[in-house]
């Protein structure tokens, strides 16, 4: 992978400065690649990581399986487009095996979800059935490891 | 009462405790200090080795290896040197595997070095050279290396220090703390004083796999001639993020190889069993972790060497283990007092470079085995701390 993407999705804070002296480039190369990946929508934008686990009345997160019949012609594509619409749904997913979406939903409690799915989620036409599963504990996000960021002890000791 | 000091053996009462320890026990006490005073690998050893060491406990695997170490391991450690540095060992009878390359160093002094004996040791470079030395009952003579020759040994250094006692020249390339590296046409010309003057040599090579900027380390005993005249210190260590197994081996010449193994057989037995098996694995599949590792090395050392040159601090471009030596004579400050303001105010732990040897004063090390948030966030306030320095200096002139 590009090894400039690569810093950047580990940590969007690091200056051009930085970066150009990491990757042994001119800083002003580095602003130009970056632009240039901003024009491409490559890099889509920065975002904090942020650990949802520590703060007060965060959302409630469910992984919804969903089953639904395809389209003619449009295939998935109709009924995703119409899931994607929603605010409560954070990710969306066209899945092989026993169902065919998981969607990721966000809601400020359990009855928020719970009467999205039921209201909104499964009078779609050509949804067949939806299973909810709540999420009880995050380990890792995104490629991070919850409990590393929580706790960044060295647990090196000093022997000489 | 027992009079402790009459019983202790003077030699080791004598040794001065390390300076490197006094410094981070310091440190230790204090809340939030960054530290960039590790001397090891920030990574974890790659998950296919540590399998590898699980598996062997799991079919019980626990008793003692063969005192040398398995067959298996020595066949794969002298194919991987050769395949890495091009020099062959034969397994049954020239290598020794050991507690570390630690067991390996103090051994292959005890074995050649004894008193009357001169072993020269060049500095700065990493604290158990001279002790170890001094316990076998010769004498350990410095050789101090220069920032203007960017750490490395010179011919005439060596020369200047030579007498009819010299015996052992003890070579730390890549070194720790200075980060500098030898190259072959420099070796070549040591070989020939080392031949000339009939010396052998201990090449510490623990961060053999350490080096950057294109160059590839050359192990001493690849020079010409010179295979014959060196016990080459290597281990697992630092090349695959394996310090807590205590796995390195000693490569050298059979006469040698075996009084050093009658000396692991009496003090230590084998080497750890559970780490040999990790250590097989380690060498038949591990070449791409060190290779990614080592990259991830040395985004980081461009990143702290280009951040001292931004700052202006004058500082030798290391090419190799996991250290940058910066010289911090502008300050007006000794090692020591440059380290415990920078803690003090700061809140960041480096250690001072007279920990390595009289000829570290005015320098400090800095260990870049951490991730790159944590060095640029201690960058930055090695950066304010130098400000600050200047800003103080001005208003006292």
């Amino acid at each position: 992978m590009d090894s400039l993407l690569k810093l950047l999705s580990e940590n969007s804070s690091f200056t051009n400065a930085e970066l150009a002296m990491m990757l042994g480039e001119p800083e002003d190369y580095i602003a130009a690649q970056i632009a240039e990946y901003e024009a491409q929508g490559i890099i889509k934008g920065y975002r904090a990581l942020v650990n949802w686990e520590k703060v007060k009345g965060a959302d409630v997160t469910a992984l919804i399986e969903v089953r639904v019949s395809p389209k003619k012609v449009t295939g998935f594509d109709e009924v995703a487009e119409r899931l994607m619409m929603f605010d409560e749904v954070d990710s969306l997913y066209l899945m092989a095996g026993a169902y065919d979406f998981a969607v990721f939903v966000k809601g400020k409690t359990i009855q928020d979800i719970a009467s999205f799915v039921s209201r909104r989620l499964s009078t779609i036409d050509g949804v067949l059935s939806t299973a909810t599963h709540f999420m009880l504990k995050r380990y890792k996000d995104g490629g991070v490891n919850i409990k590393e960021i929580d706790q960044q002890e060295d647990k090196r000791s000093m022997v000489l | 009462m027992i009079d402790y000091q009459q019983m202790l053996n003077k030699k080791i009462v004598d040794i001065k405790p390390s300076g490197i320890r006094k410094f981070f026990d310091i440190a230790n006490e204090m809340d939030n200090v960054i530290s960039l005073s590790v001397g090891e690998p920030d990574f974890q050893t790659p998950w296919h080795v540590r399998q590898a060491g699980i598996e062997s406990l799991e079919m019980g695997r626990t008793w003692y290896t063969p005192n040398r170490g398995f067959t298996k391991l020595r066949q794969e450690i002298s194919k991987y040197f050769e395949r890495r540095f091009s020099v062959s060992y034969d397994p049954e009878t020239q290598v020794l595997v050991t507690v570390g390359g630690s067991e390996a160093i103090d051994a292959a002094l005890r074995c050649l070095a004894g008193p009357g004996d001169e072993v020269l040791i060049p500095q700065p470079s990493f604290v158990c050279y001279e002790p170890l030395t001094i316990m076998t009952g010769a004498t350990p003579v410095i050789i101090e290396t220069k920032m203007e020759d960017e750490f490395r040994l010179t011919v005439e250094e060596i020369e200047e220090k030579i007498t009819d006692k010299t015996k052992i020249l003890i070579l730390p390339f890549p070194n720790n703390p200075t980060g500098a590296i030898m190259e072959r046409e420099q070796l070549e010309e040591i070989a020939k004083v080392v031949e000339k003057h009939n010396l052998m040599v201990i090449s510490d090579e623990i961060y053999s796999e350490l080096t950057y900027g294109g160059k590839n380390h050359v192990s001493f005993a690849s020079i010409d001639n010179m295979k014959e005249r060196t016990i080459v210190v290597n281990g697992f260590s630092k090349s695959y993020a394996m310090t807590g197994w205590r796995l390195g081996y000693a490569l050298g010449p059979k006469p040698i190889i075996d009084q050093l193994t009658k000396l692991h057989q009496y003090g230590i037995m084998s080497a750890p069993t559970t780490a040999q098996y990790a250590a097989i694995e380690a060498l038949r599949n591990g070449d791409a972790d060190i290779e990614e590792m080592r990259s991830q090395y040395e985004m980081r050392r461009r990143l702290v060497v280009g951040s001292f040159d931004r700052m202006g601090l004058e500082c030798f471009e290391p090419l190799g283990a996991f250290y940058v030596f910066p010289c911090i004579k502008s300050t007006g400050l000794s090692s020591e007092e440059f380290c415990t303001r920078l803690l003090n105010s700061k809140r960041i732990a480096v250690v001072p470079g007279n920990a390595f040897g009289e000829s570290g004063e005015g320098y400090v090390r800095v260990s870049y085995s951490y991730s790159l948030k944590h060095l640029s966030t201690a960058l930055g306030r090695i950066e304010e701390f130098l400000k600050e320095l200047k800003e103080e200096q001005k208003n006292n002139d």
